[in-house]
């Protein structure tokens, strides 16, 4: 038993160092206070509502654009993590509003319905909410989706693509007909749609022969599916891999089969550094500034935001070390066309549904049980996807020519 | 001449009895070494002022009359999963069924608001919820017992493996209502309200409350004073004791899997009606395995689960707010959690034995031998627990 009286030993003399370390803990978060201080100070309360943490590449993109905006603003965002997509979500809200909040955000499909509940019960505090799709039906005044062209940033990644395609042809690594890409996508419903196609144009819009096959894991983050999908894609001849869903799966797998890659969501780079090509990912920002400014001054805001590449809200990240030589320019002439409204993602003239060009379109804007298409969504030629007064959210769901699904069980 | 020199300064004797001032006393010191350390761990790996980070921790569950009520619900979700899971504890039928068996619950009330809510009116809706929640927590309890009963089967793993079947039936269900959507189903009869659960003196976390109450007491009083109760608790010492006394072993197994599942059952219906509104495959939080340490922590008794219940819906109140106020990640208060239980659970055995020190060995071992004949076998049973 002379353990225990070693083991206790032990723990007074923990005890003695942290009765040593109580004080500095305190000047640390002293200082970290003090050096909070910014161009603008605003005086308003503002509280974010993420269904994980940071480790979570999702909500961790949420995160760091609430940081940077309150930052911006001189303000203190409170964030409370790990809300389910329940009534957790309805109590969080409601707690941030007795806290004092004016501005409320949630960022997960699932947290919608909840704040509309408190939307309801807090007339006079905004609530806004990413991906969701009920703000324009709802007739809540203090009630806001938001979110962001980001089919724009995935033309563009389609358009690094078609140049590194364009360059294996030319270096007779592949012919012109294997210019086959993969895409891993999560779920078959219009977001992921909406995504690949942009992708696939991009990439179509620079290499004419490119086809593509797609293939869901029927989850946001599954590092095995992802991976395991990624390797069936290459196994099947595809010799350009790209993503929409969370995971490091799609681009390790790449990087193990030396097959270039196009991420989602941030930079791959560091742990992909032979095949990482681009990403895109939506910067919040832009509209966190944008819709807390307009709380606290009282003034209106958009039920329906969508940010662009114009707003910065949607940002590519560097390129690779592997892109093909002139890809730069072609990104920038390609954005600053899609900024002058010059060129338009969803142009009819450059896709066909079933070896027709497509005339007329009705899409589900807004949502009901049956997701019965209610809103003509071709107009002066393109495809307007998340157009003005339409919602934010995306509802292209067409499957066009050149894509082909290996699988569509993942309702 | 080794052995003697080598000889314990401490050795363990078993308690015969304690008094319960002595038994709270180590629980209570228990939990008091737990805070301490708690306290020491915080400043060592965070740098942070455990003060602090105790007062948001009770800034989370208590700092406001809405965390209030939320708490005491939650508190009594956890209470009712626990009482629900109790009979079959105290019969030695090991029910980690809970999760399937709520989702069965959840599923057969979300099953009529999505069908019938708008076209029933909302008191046959209501009826019809509880009564389908009721039953398909019933089934669920009554499958691995019936199995049990006629061939003997491990409880253990079929109630384990039915909730597996209960998570893909809702999937199953989800998928079904929304086949073209995001696998969400929202909440159900947003604009109507049909089929919701009513909100009792103007407050909608009333109904989950009251509802605890009244089932723990019940239960408290159905396990120890009534003669079913008495069944089941025969059953869970001896079968064979059981079976000679008169008892049908295997009718006592399914009745009381049939209430436990009903009871969770409920808790489903609580959840979908009252709580959420929706259904989702992971709605129960894992609540169903939580509670199953609640039950035992509190040595299958009723009115103690209350103050178990609560210290673990405090502890994950007062992590996640920890989280956001700190700035400290929620795991965090996880692990102070764990170290709270382990602490608790660990008391037990300071509760069941005692360290002698090597002069008093002599007089203890009288002690004991002439204690133990005296001793109630079938208290000393629970004792253990």
């Amino acid at each position: 038993m002379k353990k225990l009286t070693a083991l206790l030993m032990a723990a007074v003399m923990v005890f003695a160092l942290c009765a040593c370390s109580d004080s500095a803990a305190v000047e640390s978060t002293e200082t970290a206070e003090a050096t909070t201080g910014a161009a603008e100070t605003l005086n308003i309360k503002v509280g974010f509502i993420c269904l994980h943490d940071e480790n979570s590449t999702y909500d961790l993109n949420f995160i760091n654009g609430a940081k940077e905006a309150c930052e911006k603003l001189g303000i203190t965002p409170i964030i409370k993590t790990n809300i389910p997509e329940g009534q957790e979500c309805y109590d969080a809200a409601c707690e941030l509003a007795d806290q004092g909040c004016e501005f409320i955000f949630a960022d997960s499909f699932g947290h919608e319905d909840y704040m509309i509940e408190a939307a309801k019960e807090f007339p006079n505090i905004q609530f806004a909410h990413a991906t969701g799709t009920k703000a324009h039906t709802e007739n809540l005044a203090n009630f806001h989706n938001a979110f962001a062209s980001i089919y724009e940033g995935r033309y563009l990644a389609g358009i690094v693509a078609g140049m590194k395609l364009n360059e294996m042809i030319e270096n007779g690594t592949i012919t012109a007909d294997q210019a086959k890409m993969g895409y891993v996508g999560a779920y078959t419903y219009a977001e992921v749609v909406s995504g690949y196609t942009s992708f696939y144009l991009g990439a179509k819009s620079v290499c004419p022969s490119v086809t593509m096959d797609v293939t869901f894991t029927g989850s946001w983050y599954d590092e095995t599916a992802e991976r395991e999908s990624a390797n069936k894609l290459i196994s099947g001849g595809c010799v350009l891999i790209s993503q929409h869903a969370d995971s490091m799966g799609a681009p390790t797998a790449c990087e193990a089969a030396g097959v270039p890659d196009v991420s989602y969501n941030g930079s791959t780079a560091a742990a992909c550094p032979n095949t990482f090509l681009v990403s895109s990912r939506i910067n919040w920002a832009p509209y966190f500034e944008y819709a807390i400014k307009a709380t606290a001054n009282k003034e209106a805001f958009a039920t329906d935001y969508v940010g662009t590449i114009a707003t910065d809200s949607v940002v590519l990240t560097d390129l690779g070390s592997a892109v093909a030589n002139g890809t730069k320019e072609a990104i920038d002439d390609a954005k600053a066309k899609l900024q002058a409204g010059s060129l338009h993602v969803f142009d009819t003239a450059t896709f066909t549904v079933g070896g027709e060009t497509l005339t007329s379109y009705m899409a589900d804007v807004d949502t009901d049980a049956e997701f019965t298409p209610d809103h003509e969504v071709i107009t002066n030629g393109y495809f307007n996807e998340s157009g003005d007064g339409f919602r934010s959210a995306p509802y292209f769901d067409i499957q066009i020519d050149g894509i082909n699904l290996l699988d569509v069980n993942f309702g | 001449m080794k052995k003697k020199k080598h000889e314990k300064l401490f050795h363990m004797v078993k308690r015969d009895d304690i008094s319960t001032s002595v038994r709270v006393a180590i629980k209570l010191g228990a939990i008091v070494i737990a805070l301490v350390l708690c306290a020491v761990i915080t400043t060592v790996a965070t740098g942070y002022n455990p003060v602090e980070v105790f007062f948001s921790f009770i800034d989370g569950a208590f700092g406001s009359s809405r965390k209030i009520w939320i708490t005491m619900q939650d508190t009594a979700i956890l209470l009712l999963i626990s009482i629900a899971l109790t009979p079959a504890f105290r019969m030695r039928f090991w029910n980690i069924g809970g999760e399937g068996q709520i989702l069965m619950g959840g599923l057969g009330a979300a099953f009529v608001m999505m069908n019938f809510g708008e076209s029933l009116p909302s008191g046959v809706v209501m009826l019809l919820m509880i009564v389908s929640s009721i039953f398909l927590g019933a089934l669920w309890g009554f499958i691995p017992a019936i199995c049990k009963a006629k061939w003997n089967t491990n409880e253990t793993l079929s109630t384990l493996m039915l909730n597996y079947i209960a998570t893909q039936l809702v999937a199953f269900f989800i998928v079904y209502k929304v086949p073209s959507g995001s696998a969400v189903i929202g909440i159900i009869n947003q604009k109507t309200r049909a089929g919701w659960m009513p909100e009792l003196f103007g407050s909608k976390y009333m109904l989950t409350i009251l509802i605890a109450v009244i089932l723990t007491i019940s239960l408290y009083f159905y396990v120890n004073n009534s003669k079913q109760g008495y069944e089941l608790r025969v059953v869970g010492e001896s079968e064979k004791t059981a079976q000679y006394v008169g008892i049908k072993v295997g009718w006592v197994i399914v009745r009381t899997m049939i209430i436990s599942g009903a009871l969770c059952g409920l808790v489903g219906l609580l959840l979908v009606g009252s709580k959420d509104h929706t259904i989702t495959t992971t709605i129960t939080r894992g609540l169903g395995f939580t509670a199953i340490m609640v039950s035992w922590m509190a040595k299958f008794n009723p009115f103690i689960m209350i103050p178990a219940s609560l210290l673990i819906v405090f502890m994950n109140k007062g992590a996640n707010n920890m989280a956001s106020a700190v700035g400290l990640n929620e795991s965090f208060g996880e692990i102070l959690l764990g170290i709270i239980l382990f602490f608790i659970i660990g008391s037990e055995f300071f509760v069941n034995y005692k360290i002698a020190i090597k002069k008093d060995r002599k007089k203890n071992n009288s002690e004991k031998s002439e204690n133990k004949g005296l001793t109630d076998v079938s208290k000393n049973k629970y004792e253990k627990y």
